[in-house]
Formats: C-alpha cells, sequence, structure tokens
C-alpha cells in the first residue's frame, strides 16, 4: 500500500505542551548507557552553567516523536508502522533541552516521495518553548520499506 | 565512558585530530529498555518474529539508538553535552541484534575535519560499523569547544 500524497504540506502542532521533566533525562540517559553526570546530576549540570539537567542530544527525537504520531499513526496516511525504518534524522540546536522545559513541535511533512522499492516521507519537526522561544529544528527522513508501487528500480534508501 | 568530562580547548585541536573511538555493546535489553524511555516500540525492535515476517534478518535496533550511541562518542569528547550544535546521520544499514548473550556492537570513530575560529566549534566526522558494516553514513556533529 502506497502512502497518501495528500499529507506533502501538512502542518500538524502538538496537542500539548511536553514537560521535560528530570527522571524522563535520566531515563533516557540510562536507556542509551550514558552516565554523565550533566544528564543526572543536577548540581553538576549547574557547574556546567546550566540552570538544570540537560537533556542528551537525541532526546529531541523522544520529544518530537510525541508529536509525530498525529501524523505516522493517521490511518488516512496508510503507513504501516512495521515496515518503517529510519533513514535520517538531524537536529540542529539554538540551545540545548533542559529539565523543566514545556516544549512544543510544529511538524510539517515536506515530501513524500518513491526510491527504489520503498517510499520516503521526509518530515521537519520545530521545537520550541511555549513562549516561542526557538530551541531545536529536527528533520526526519522515514523510510517505508517496500512499499512503493512495482517499479524496475532497485534502487534503495536507509534502514 | 568518560572517566572524567572535561571540555577541550579550542586552540589545542587541530583538524584531523582523533576522538576517542569506542565501543558500545547492544542486546534486546538495551533496546527494550529504550523503546520505553524514547516512547517508540515499534514491534522490529523486540519481536523477532514479526521483524522476520516483514523481511529483517532479526530484531534491529532503532536508529536512534544507533544515533545516540554514536553521539557518547561525541559527548564524551566535549565534556559537557550542552555544547553540541548540531548533530546528523543517514542510517545506512540496520544494527541487527540478535537474542543471544553477546548481542550486538557497534564501533565508533571520529575525526575533527573542520574548525571555525569565530564561533570555536568544530565539527567531527563519525564512523559507525557493527559487524563489518556501516550503520551510519555522513554522520557528523558540530560543537563548540571551550
Amino acid at each position: 500500500m502506497a502512502i497518501n500524497t495528500d499529507f506533502i504540506g501538512r502542518t500538524v502542532g502538538s496537542s500539548q505542551p511536553y514537560q521535560v521533566g528530570r527522571e524522563k533525562i535520566r531515563e533516557f540517559a540510562t536507556a542509551i548507557g550514558d552516565s554523565n553526570p550533566a544528564y543526572h546530576d543536577v548540581e553538576a549540570a549547574r557547574a556546567l552553567g546550566h540552570p538544570d539537567l540537560v537533556a542528551p542530544p537525541t532526546f529531541a527525537f523522544a520529544v518530537t516523536f510525541k508529536a509525530f504520531p498525529s501524523v505516522l499513526a493517521n490511518p488516512e496516511l496508510g503507513l504501516d508502522y512495521s515496515r518503517v525504518v529510519h533513514g535520517s534524522q538531524s537536529f540542529d540546536y539554538s540551545r540545548p533541552i533542559y529539565a523543566g522545559d514545556e516544549l512544543v513541535t510544529e511538524a510539517i511533512v515536506e515530501d513524500i516521495r518513491i526510491a527504489g522499492k520503498n517510499e520516503l516521507l521526509i518530515a521537519a519537526l520545530n521545537v520550541s518553548t511555549t513562549d516561542g522561544e526557538p530551541v531545536v529544528h529536527t528533520t526526519s527522513t522515514i523510510v517505508s520499506r517496500g512499499t512503493a508501487p512495482q517499479s524496475d528500480s532497485d534502487e534503495g534508501e536507509g534502514e | 565512558m568518560a572517566d572524567t568530562y572535561t571540555t577541550p580547548s579550542f586552540d589545542s585541536v587541530n583538524v584531523g585530530d582523533a576522538i576517542p573511538a569506542q565501543s558500545f555493546p547492544v542486546q534486546r535489553f538495551n533496546l527494550v529498555q529504550y523503546c520505553g524511555a524514547s516512547g517508540d516500540f515499534n514491534i522490529i525492535h523486540w519481536n523477532e518474529r514479526i521483524a522476520q515476517a516483514v523481511g529483517l534478518p532479526n530484531v534491529i535496533a532503532h536508529g536512534l539508538f544507533t544515533m545516540a550511541e554514536a553521539g557518547r562518542a561525541v559527548t564524551d569528547y566535549v565534556g559537557d553535552p550542552g555544547r553540541v550544535v548540531s548533530y546528523e546521520v543517514r542510517f545506512t544499514s540496520p544494527v541487527v541484534v540478535p537474542d543471544d548473550d553477546k548481542g550486538a556492537l557497534v564501533e565508533v570513530s571520529g575525526e575533527i575535519v573542520e574548525r571555525d575560529e569565530a564561533t570555536r566549534t568544530v565539527t567531527i566526522n563519525l564512523t559507525a560499523t557493527s559487524d563489518g558494516a556501516e550503520v551510519l553514513g555522513n554522520a557528523q556533529a558540530r560543537v563548540r569547544l571551550a
């Protein structure tokens, strides 16, 4: 089943702010096996000049992922999530994410296109505070494996 | 894991310098834990039956988990993770994680490829491999040094 290209250009905002908790940062850092004190010890983070615990650089994806299901899980999109793998990802930080932040994500579906047997969905996800301060600009390319309409090309992209 | 976290001085580093290489073991337990921490419960990251049914060799790690592990080489180097300005990767092949005592190993190395005096930032190109395959492509991080 092909992805519904009517979604190109669609913008979806967070339904509610993402409140960044200290324990969530610690849980995430622990899950990636990272004991950097800036993730775990408030005093250590403050000694580096930060207001509170710092989130690991890729934590931003967990924030955007909260907003993403409103796109990805929309049945009209026609995406089979078990066929989805990540193609590429970028994070451009205006500043780190800190415990205590209240963040909102704006997700923009930039493109949906065929790459060989796969389909690609390219999204920009911009994270800012509820006060409008930009925090991190992210892009995600997700790959829907083997769902492209039949073609002669074997060209693929991503895993 | 770094024993101490200190930020290198911009003036002390040169293009061509390597950052310390690291190896990160990945077992099924880590993926389950990452599912919970990230909120991404895609079934291919924990269910071998479904992973194989959709044509994967086995359960694979989340791309973002692999990206996070490679990122540890960067944040360990820079000490303060708040100094990471940007980070981007392409996922070129999956990290396959068998259900055994060893799991997979992600091996990460990096090299400084650019210095910017004005912002005291350096750009690090990363290489990450698992089971002989490059798992990340065009992996690059920019960090602000002291």
